[in-house]
């Protein structure tokens, strides 16, 4: 498979790195003390057309491809985290589903305004008893004349707080277990739909995680995305998208921890020379960016393979659980080799190991991309 | 109101080296830029199509690559770009530049208002821009700092090192830019795509495609010529004044008096 990025890639790859250089690096620390919102941020990603790059134009997207979108997660991650999750979750999540199985009535009133970043997406799957088992849903959906009726929670939901259109799954017919979950779009301010608190987290401080919380929410009718019955399908392929996104995500943090490792060792000294002229720590280094060039290789596959049109969960799966566990161990050992310096504030290390984490942990744990693998290689 | 915008890629000197021994910049792996102030002019040109209509077109003169920075200046919100690309351009001094991106500005006709960026940053002369305005025949004002437009009417600020003036002109002129003026805008990954979908986006002229005098084109035809290039060194020298207090001064005051400081 042919990596090399053609020149649109390249030139979009250029801005957003500019971007995050500028615009991001400097309040990433800040953020992420404070737990703010990126807000003026994700307007300046919009005026560049940055929120919804692998969309056709005529719904409001860039008209790129995932290579280009998840060149923006990186380069966005390298410099801060949290804005990688949210141009994921937005992009992959919230966008997406509409696209990929919304009518043409939907896309026009909630594609175009996501993808030309007028509006924000996030996506409702995960409950307090759903979470790797998702087909236990306890949110229901009754239809009710022209509307549905949605009562239920919905947990850690990424930019719940500033999202406008949030996808979400419901129970329309419990007895058909998973095939009786069906998906919605639902608009912030529906009356009966109201936000927890924001969640006070380990890592990427400053995106907006809440609970979604429905008491006799009614919706049009028209707001099911495909038929009845199709969520938990819907739910499932939305994922396999998303998880490119997040395995961008932690490329782009491994590859900090890396670039920031590297520019330490040769500058910290003890014993007389750089820490980098030890071949203890040489052997580290190199391990540490063989495994972040995997890590790419298996990222940019998993893209290309979702560009093709063939099927691409497994290859998602795969970039997913490599990348974030990369991205964990490269952080890990960032912190390490910056001793005690890692470890406290000042330096982005610190930062970069609690943001990996969460790598490993949303959009399908570890655990569950290994499922995904095994079960597309065994019967 | 229609403008022309004259652009420059060059290497980003943030990361650039350079090779001792030749005295050349070592441009391998060394990223190619819009020129900064240039993208400050495409800004100012893009707003002002912004506010009045009309169309903004940039030009280049440069090697194939350098549509690159075309690029980037269209996804800027610029309409048309232009790159002035032939052997015979090769080797141009700042006069040979200036004539041959005036004679792809007279091709292109019909424009009220040119920007260029002050200087570039790879060589720092400030020649370019005013050349350009000499060999088209119209007004210029440098170093602009802010620019308002009433009709025909012109008012800039024109920004110099101890102050600044404002100057009025009509229509058609030529501004230089220089940092400060305004904030350039992110290109669009949009109009990236748009950019590199379309077979046309830059337009390519050669020698042949636009009116020129062979004879003053290139490296033979340029004035300036370069002989050797070097890092300077700064040496400052001490001296020490021997006697008396009262001989010190003396001797000071009359070396002050030498060098004409007092």
């Amino acid at each position: 498979m042919d990596f090399n990025l053609n020149e649109e890639h390249k030139m979009s790859k250029k801005v957003y790195k500019e971007f995050a250089e500028k615009e991001v690096e400097p309040i990433a620390a800040e953020i992420d003390e404070s737990c703010e919102f990126p807000a003026e941020n994700v307007k300046k990603m919009q005026k560049a057309d940055m929120m919804g790059i692998p969309f056709p134009q005529e719904y409001g997207g860039a008209g790129s491809d995932t290579l280009n979108y998840v060149l923006a997660v990186e380069e966005l991650s390298r410099a801060c985290a949290t804005h990688g999750v949210i141009l994921s979750a937005h992009t992959s999540l919230g966008a997406h589903p509409i696209y990929k199985y919304g009518n043409e009535k939907q896309k026009e009133k909630y594609l175009k305004p996501l993808a030309n970043g007028e509006k924000i997406g996030a996506f409702g799957l995960t409950e307090p008893d759903a979470g790797t088992d998702a087909s236990a849903q306890k949110t229901t959906a009754k239809l009710d004349g022209d509307e549905y009726v949605l009562n239920g929670n919905k947990i850690f939901i990424t930019n719940a707080g500033v999202a406008d259109i949030f996808i979400v799954m419901a129970m329309t017919d419990k007895s058909k277990g998973t095939r009786g979950i069906s998906a919605f779009i639902v608009e912030k301010d529906t009356p009966g739909f109201t936000l927890g608190k924001k969640e006070d987290k380990m890592g990427i401080n400053a995106s907006d995680t809440r609970e979604l919380i429905f008491q006799d929410c009614r919706i049009p009718k028209e707001n099911i995305l495909g038929k009845e019955g199709m969520g938990f399908k819907i739910a499932m392929a939305t994922l396999d998208g998303g998880r490119i996104g997040i395995a961008a995500q932690a490329l782009g943090i491994a590859q900090r921890a890396l670039d920031e490792t590297v520019q330490y060792v040769q500058e910290r000294e003890q014993f007389g020379r750089p820490i980098g002229k030890f071949q203890g720590l040489q052997w580290e280094i190199a391990e540490m960016a063989t495994k972040v060039e995997a890590a790419r290789n298996l990222v940019y596959k998993a893209a290309k393979t979702k560009d093709s049109g063939e099927s691409f969960s497994k290859e998602a799966a795969m970039a997913k659980y490599y990348a974030s566990e990369v991205a964990s161990e490269v952080a890990n050992k960032a912190v390490q080799l910056h001793g005690g310096y890692g470890y406290i504030k000042e330096y982005p290390v610190e930062r970069l190991m609690r943001d990996a984490k969460i790598t490993e942990i949303y959009e399908g744990t570890t655990e569950v991309q290994k499922m995904v693998i095994a079960g597309s290689l065994l019967n | 109101m229609n403008i022309v915008v004259c652009v420059k890629q060059v290497p980003d000197t943030n990361e650039v080296k350079i090779d001792e021994e030749k005295g050349t910049l070592i441009r391998e792996g060394v990223e190619s830029i819009i020129n900064p102030e240039d993208r400050i002019a495409v800004e100012e040109a893009v707003r002002l199509k912004e506010k009045f209509g009309g169309k903004v077109t940039v030009i280049s003169m440069g090697p194939p690559q350098a549509e690159n920075a075309l690029i980037e200046a269209y996804a800027m919100g610029a309409d048309e770009a232009i790159l002035l690309s032939d052997r015979a351009f090769a080797g141009s001094d700042t006069w040979a530049t200036a004539y041959t991106l005036a004679q792809g500005i007279k091709e292109i006709g019909d424009f009220d208002l040119i920007f260029c960026g002050r200087q570039a940053i790879d060589g720092d002369t400030a020649q370019v821009g005013p050349q350009v305005a000499e060999n088209l025949n119209i007004p210029q004002i440098t170093y602009v700092s802010n620019v308002e437009i009433e009709g025909k009417t012109v008012k800039a600020k024109r920004q110099l090192e101890d102050g600044y003036c404002i100057l009025e002109s009509e229509l058609p002129l030529l501004l230089t830019v220089v940092d400060g003026l305004n904030e350039p805008r992110y290109p669009s990954i949009k109009r990236i795509v748009d950019a590199y979908n379309k077979e046309d986006t830059v337009k390519v002229w050669s020698i042949d495609d636009f009116e020129v005098d062979e004879d003053k084109l290139g490296l033979d035809a340029s004035p300036t010529q370069v002989y050797d290039t070097f890092v300077p060194t700064h040496e400052t020298k001490g001296e020490m004044l021997e006697g008396s207090a009262k001989e010190k001064v003396e001797k000071l005051v009359e070396k002050l008096k030498e060098e004409q400081v007092v």
